[in-house]
């Protein structure tokens, strides 16, 4: 039976079980939303501006597990949907975006809303297809979910010229997928495994580093298994939080640039460091020639091109998280079966008690404040309330560092942030699609006020979808990060970061239909934040704080991860930090 | 990253789908991370559906690595091999413009004689010479017609493969010192 294309689009959707999209109708692909209009199964989310829908899919997809999808126009639309394709494409998460396209005999003449947009998004996606032939379009849509959601996980974009909608072909639905140039390697290699088992079995001060990946493998409960049968401490990656619980014993809580001192010494002292899922991001490793210098480097990882890209590695296994934890415990538990010999059960045992030392003597930390409210208690008390039950998200900057630092994360697929491409404006829009992903479930943004600005226009979608996002604003009047730094690194000269108090969120918030909510003393944090989570309704709670509290532990860029800076640095060490910045 | 090994030429070979769009995407790659392409060309296989392209590059043993994993990791790339280490016979074609004057018209056939060049084109001033082969031969070409006066040269990339009877080219050795060691799969080819 012949269909129009747009209708095809549709339908093929809904075999790929897709029950919700985000999008911002327009010319291109009003064919689309004309087929939408009488279409049952399919719940549509209107956002105010492209890059929300794109987000939002993100957020879907990151705390469902199934693939997000967005629905965009041509030209602008697309253009504006790019930020969102390059953050799912740095934090590798599954999504689908549909854009519209001028007609095929229009192509290439600079027609109204025309853009190259499969040009444009060639670099920011995994893959991408231009329809040119609406016979492609069932084999293609399957083709962009299959490559979205396996291997190393991505986004893909699908372009579809407004002709290839309007006309009639017939649906044309593959049983199987089968692509010769895309074969993704799951098994990870069994010679691998074993050596890697050995090396750790012998290890006298081992350190697991594990990633987003082990969250888009769904691999937590075998990561659980493998540290407890070992007993090696772990570390989290930004993307990382929630494979582990942040309370468990042997978690050293995030490392990096801004992780915690415990967690970077380890790793810096390290014998063993076993990598899962993880990409040795610049943030994460800090000068790479002082990188865990004495470690012999195992890495687990599903893309081959994240091995030996930045840090030199030893032991690679190039496969699924979830699979090859999973024979790595098998191979464990054989290593394991004779008593490990006296001085490598001396070397564990001083090394755990070199970490609880650590632990103790440094604990992440800051100074308390009668008066003045600190960003970081209004972390502690969020994380106190939901008991790390909640689903959290954040924008980009300093309440992202101290959300990662203070919350307890305690399970995966409950923390949403922009990791790799530190997109400001994420909070808000991924927020909504975590809510719509998980009706009646807490979703709460923990973000800043320059952050919250590049997005706020989306509290009309939360107010008009019945999204109750609870919006945290730590509210320190001006561009935290970037003060931090000029302060720590370029003498105090602080150039372009104030925000004066406008809007005021208060206002904004009920201008919006949403409920608004103020805080300037730190005895009104823990009522106010139970206000705002037993409160039905999308809520922003303005949160005032000291707006000269930095975030530390702080490793200066192009320094090594021993050059921490623990608190706000003397005149000399300010000096220091200048000195060693290479880069940025 | 600390590297013991100097930038070299690599010849690679890359199979990919004969779609639009995929020379820009490998352009693309390459232009996204500062790797330098010195030569390019690309042709249909046997097989239509299928082009191969053969690529110059300059890196050390890192870039090379990289460059190769990322080749692969795109969606319509089937195969990369590094034919630099194998046995191989490469070729390239060449068109010269000479100036021909009556002076030394003798002397630029016998030097396109000696390196089997072919005159494609005669005018009372001028000749166009064809030449194939390896880039030092035409190297050695060209210096030999520049005092002549070269009004105009063409070149078309390399083009590679590999000797002996089988259609297939093994992976390359691993480095000297092995860092992704023994793992086949690592490097990711098709194969």
């Amino acid at each position: 039976m012949k269909m129009a294309g747009a209708r095809i689009v549709l339908e093929c959707l809904k075999r790929q079980g897709v029950d919700l999209i985000f999008g911002l109708p327009g010319g291109a692909v009003l064919p689309i939303y004309d087929a939408l209009y009488d279409f049952e199964g399919l719940r549509h989310i209107l956002v105010r501006q492209e890059a929300a829908a794109g987000h939002a899919a993100e957020g879907y997809a990151r705390t469902s597990g199934r693939v997000g999808v967005c629905l965009v126009t041509s030209g602008p639309a697309a253009t504006n949907l790019v930020t969102a394709l390059q953050d799912a494409m740095m934090d590798s998460i599954p999504i689908v975006a549909f854009t519209g396209q001028v007609p095929t005999h229009l192509i290439g003449n600079d027609a109204f809303q025309e853009a190259d947009n499969v040009g444009i998004t060639r670099p920011c996606t995994k893959h991408n297809f231009l329809v040119k032939d609406g016979n492609d379009l069932g084999p293609i849509i399957r083709e962009a979910f299959h490559i979205a959601s396996t291997g190393r996980p991505g986004p893909v974009h699908v372009d579809l010229p407004k002709d290839i909608l309007v006309k009639e072909w017939d649906l044309v639905w593959p049983d199987k997928i089968q692509m010769r140039s895309y074969n993704p390697n799951y098994d990870g290699h069994p010679g691998q495994i074993k050596r890697a088992a050995k090396l750790m079995a012998r290890a006298k001060k081992p350190v697991l580093y594990v990633g987003g990946g082990v969250i888009s493998a769904d691999a937590n409960a075998e990561l659980r298994e493998l540290a407890e049968l070992t007993q090696i401490p772990l570390t989290q990656t930004l993307m990382g939080l929630g494979s582990f619980p942040m309370e468990h014993p042997l978690s050293l809580d995030m490392l990096g640039m801004h992780g915690s001192y415990y967690a970077n010494m380890a790793v810096h002292h390290s014998d063993v460091l076993v990598a899962v899922g993880a990409r040795f991001d610049d943030r994460v490793t800090g000068r790479v020639d002082a990188f865990a210098p004495k470690a012999e480097i195992i890495h687990i990882d599903i893309d081959p091109s994240s091995i030996s890209k930045n840090i030199k590695v030893d032991v690679p296994i190039v496969g699924d998280c979830r699979r090859v934890l999973a024979k790595l415990v098998e191979a464990l538990r054989e290593e394991l079966r004779e008593e490990p010999a006296p001085a490598v059960r001396e070397g564990r045992r001083q090394w755990a008690a070199q970490i609880a030392e650590w632990k103790r003597d440094f604990p992440f930390r800051y100074e308390w404040s009668d008066d003045v409210v600190k960003p970081q208690h209004v972390v502690q008390e969020i994380s106190n309330a939901t008991g790390g039950e909640a689903f959290i998200v954040t924008g980009v900057g300093q309440h992202q560092m101290w959300t990662a630092q203070y919350y307890k994360f305690k399970h995966p697929r409950m923390w949403c942030t922009s990791g790799g491409l530190g997109t400001m404006g994420y909070g808000l829009p991924t927020a909504m699609g975590v809510q719509a992903a998980h009706p009646g479930k807490l979703v709460i943004n923990i973000d800043g006020d320059g952050s919250f600005q590049m997005n706020s226009q989306e509290l009309a979608t939360c107010f008009t979808e019945g999204l109750p996002v609870k919006t945290v604003i730590i509210n320190n009047g001006g561009h935290g990060m970037v003060r931090q730094w000029q302060r720590i690194i370029y003498k105090e000269r602080y150039s372009a970061i104030d925000l004066p108090q406008i809007p005021d969120w208060v206002r904004l918030a009920e201008a919006y239909g949403c409920v608004g909510l103020r805080v300037t003393k730190p005895s009104e944090v823990l009522p106010a934040i139970e206000k705002m989570i037993s409160t039905p309704a999308p809520v922003i709670l303005d949160v005032c704080v000291d707006k000269d509290e930095c975030v530390f532990p702080m490793v200066p860029a192009g320094g090594a991860n021993t050059d921490m800076i623990l608190e706000p640095p003397t005149r000399e060490v300010r000096d220091k930090a200048a000195k060693s910045q290479t880069g940025f | 990253m600390p590297n013991g090994n100097e930038p070299r030429k690599h010849t690679i070979a890359v199979l990919v789908e004969n779609k639009f769009g995929v020379l820009s995407r490998v352009a693309g790659l390459f232009s996204a991370r500062g790797y330098n392409i010195e030569s390019l060309s690309v042709g249909e296989t046997l097989d239509p559906s299928v082009s191969r392209m053969t690529l110059v590059v300059r890196g050390d043993e890192f870039v090379i690595e990289q460059a190769t994993k990322q080749l692969h990791k795109l969606i319509d790339v089937i195969k990369v091999t590094d034919l630099t280490d194998e046995s191989h016979v490469e070729r390239e074609l060449v068109l010269i413009r000479v100036n021909a004057e009556p002076s030394n018209r003798a002397e630029i056939l016998r030097t396109a004689d000696i390196f089997r060049a072919r005159v494609v084109d005669v005018t009372p001033v001028s000749f166009v010479l064809e030449a194939t082969g390896d880039e030092g031969k035409l190297e050695a070409l060209i210096e030999l017609l520049r005092p002549m006066g070269i009004q105009e040269l063409v070149r078309t990339g390399k083009v590679v493969i590999a000797r002996g009877p089988k259609t297939r080219v093994r992976r390359v050795e691993a480095p000297r010192k092995p860092r992704v060691a023994d793992d086949p799969r690592v490097v990711g080819f098709a194969d």
